[in-house]
């Protein structure tokens, strides 16, 4: 499938011009680079589950949505698109329904993470053929920046603040990308903004794929994380130059490395441009930036291994 | 808190997060939600100046859970909330209410249902409170009108939750958790703190005596070997399904709250005595209410005011007292009319009662009380 630049801006925009997200937001740059990747000819049906994306682009009496849309409780889009999948089975089954439908959620990362992980897990597990999309940003933005499950050790947020005795989030990150593949569910990837190219090529796969499918994909926040909104995809970019937003796909079980780095950089370079590492740079946190070096090291090692890359 | 804090500035949520800690509250566990993300916010960063815990659960059934936990713990904890949280944590909440576990819960409410409009203040969510959570049980709610108030409340709160063994709510709304006024907050040496009764070392313990209204509660890890579950107990915790034992640990239930009504029901009024009008209300919508009922007052209407800054259990027997002696109540609600079928309760036909209800999402102002009040007078 070669992605020509030249065609995707032909195509219709299924997310609208028009909506409320911030300026320099990622999130609507991932899910219209995702929904460039859908079948041309297909109805593309959406559930957001609660945060910046779902409240934002649906507001009375506008839709950016030129897609079928529904926002469904916080902790539940999976299970609701569940449900709406396995009737257009049905209906199809009985010839009700002619048309190719195609089935989109994207959620942010505490609607992923945290409050949405059982209902996402039982979606993988039953096979509905689903394209989940996180959209991560790493925190809870939309009620203005609590951590999640997804924030990196060392982040501030509101409720990981930094001061005496604290330095910020003290736990690492879950990596979801990795427990999604071990639903051993056919198509697993995780991408970045700023690498259209790689998230469009991905999102084709998870189109194409009959089962459910799983997209992480780095959308920085310059509300929370504290950088001009000009910057965002050069965040992207640095996040995975520093290999803590490592770029592979896992099809079928195999692991693959999508964005090779040529020179890794070290994650103080990427800290240092954005507000919430500040805390880290002053004298009484010293040790947590190698801590996080540390980390990140072990986990780009232990995928290189699982990509075959060593 | 501890040390003599001048006049200060507040937000509701704040005064909320200043009394729990003023009360002993040194756990809170919860998860972000509009209008209630304050109060996270700030036990995320002063429990632990006090030596306290502050943990974001992955999600609302989860932060109800570990409040209960960290109480059995021997804790005292709390969470806040808004709406759609609140039906989430309702599993729990029962869970609490039938194993006696003392903790407050915060609902900041905004108007429902489902996610209806997260930032608009709302007072819908009056019987998901009482009737929430599955199966008979007695409930206490307070509707705190101010941020001081709200202070006040929220100790006491705390304060009934450890003497009762009782989950105890605290049904803020957008507007008062979001308005700021300055307050002054008491010393602590004011305040009265109850701290829940522990039982005596070497002595045989039951968690659950039916021979007395609240039993000691031990802490886990006191040494004490006893049972917690959410199902019908026994005197030791242990499940029965036996009808005997069922009746008298649910009646036991209701009675602990009965026998205190005196002290959980808090209520206000003026301009009572020659009131032809009384206008019942609480939470943010008394704010309106007191200055309607004053206008009316300047232009010679005998109106009365009454407020109850306790929901749960609702001062039946105090609205009765005045129905007779007055022609009409008028009950104005954010909501579609949840108190108004409590007041009807309480009036039982003595008098007329009149809702008046907004669900907009915004306040109901004091020139439509007053409109009201001539129309209905």
């Amino acid at each position: 499938m070669a992605i020509k630049l030249s065609e995707i801006v032909k195509q219709k925009e299924l997310l609208a011009g028009g909506h409320r997200m911030c300026a320099g937001c990622g999130a609507p740059i991932a899910v219209r680079q995702v929904l460039h990747a859908a079948p041309q000819d297909a109805q593309i049906v959406v559930s957001g589950a609660t945060g910046c994306l779902a409240v934002s682009t649906a507001i009375y009496p506008y839709s950016a949505w030129q897609t079928s849309f529904i926002h469904s409780a916080f902790e539940n889009a999976s299970a609701t698109i569940s449900g709406i999948e396995a009737a257009y089975i049905a209906l199809k089954k009985q010839g009700k329904i002619g048309k190719d439908f195609r089935f989109v959620v994207f959620g942010g990362d505490g609607g992923t993470y945290d409050i949405g992980f059982q209902a996402l897990s039982g979606m993988l597990e039953r096979g509905h053929r689903v394209l989940y999309v996180c959209y991560n940003n790493e925190a809870y933005m939309n009620t203005g920046t609590q951590r999640s499950g997804a924030t990196p050790m060392g982040t501030w947020t509101t409720t990981s603040p930094y001061g005496k005795g604290s330095s910020g989030k003290t736990q690492n990150r879950k990596d979801l990308t990795a427990i999604a593949a071990a639903h051993n569910i056919p198509y697993v990837a995780q991408a970045a903004v700023h690498h259209w190219r790689d998230t469009v090529a991905k999102a084709q796969k998870a189109f194409a794929v009959d089962g459910p499918a799983f997209l992480n994909i780095l959308a920085p926040c310059h509300r929370g994380w504290r950088y001009p909104m000009e910057k965002t995809i050069e965040l992207s970019k640095m996040a995975t130059e520093a290999c803590i937003w490592p770029l592979y796909e896992v099809e079928n079980g195999e692991w693959r490395l999508t964005g090779k780095v040529q020179n890794k950089q070290e994650l103080r370079g990427y800290l240092k441009v954005q507000g919430r590492f500040s805390h880290l740079f002053k004298p009484e946190n010293e040790g947590v930036i190698e801590q996080m070096q540390e980390f990140v090291d072990q986990q780009w090692e232990a995928l290189l291994v699982r990509c075959g890359e060593k | 808190m501890g040390q003599i804090e001048k006049t200060r500035l507040f937000q509701g949520n704040e005064a909320c997060v200043a009394g729990a800690i003023a009360a002993g509250a040194n756990f809170y566990a919860g998860y972000p939600i509009t209008p209630s993300t304050e109060i996270a916010e700030l036990a995320a960063r002063k429990l632990p100046e006090t030596g306290g815990k502050f943990i974001q659960m992955e999600d609302e059934i989860g932060s109800m859970a570990a409040v209960i936990g960290a109480s059995i713990g021997g804790a005292k904890s709390f969470t806040a909330t808004s709406g759609p949280g609140f039906s989430l944590k309702q599993e729990n909440i029962g869970y609490a209410m039938m194993a006696e576990i003392p903790c407050v819960i915060v609902n900041v409410q905004r108007l429902g249902p489902s996610t209806g409009i997260a930032t608009a203040p709302a007072q819908g969510d009056i019987m998901q409170a009482r009737w929430g959570t599955h199966g008979d049980h007695p409930v206490i709610a307070f509707a705190p009108s101010s941020v001081r108030e709200t202070f006040d409340l929220t100790v006491k709160a705390f304060n009934l939750s450890e003497k009762l063994r009782q989950p105890v709510f605290i049904l803020l709304d957008e507007i008062v958790g979001h308005m700021r006024e300055n307050i002054h907050i008491p010393h602590q040496d004011e305040l009265e703190i109850i701290n829940r009764e522990k039982p005596l070392p070497d002595q045989p313990y039951k968690p659950y005596d039916e021979e007395k209204e609240v039993s000691p509660l031990a802490s886990f890890g006191e040494g004490f070997s006893y049972n917690i579950t959410g199902l019908v107990h026994d005197e030791y915790g242990f499940p029965t399904t036996d009808s005997e034992k069922t009746k008298k640990l649910l009646s036991r239930l209701q009675r602990k709250i009965d026998n205190h009504l005196e002290e959980i029901i808090l209520t206000e009024e003026f301009g009572m005595d020659d009131a032809s009008l009384v206008v019942v209300s609480y939470g943010c919508t008394a704010r309106s209410v007191r200055q309607a009922v004053k206008m009316a007052r300047k232009n010679g209407l005998p109106v009365g005011f009454f407020r109850t800054a306790t929901i749960w259990p609702f001062p039946y027997e105090k609205i009765s007292a005045f129905a007779d002696k007055t022609k009409t109540l008028l009950v104005p609600e954010m909501n579609m009319g949840q108190i108004f079928g409590e007041v009807e309760r309480a009036v039982h036909g003595q008098a007329r009662v009149v809702g008046l209800n907004r669900f907009d999402g915004e306040m109901i102002t004091p020139d439509e009380i007053l409109q009201k009040i001539l129309e209905v007078i």
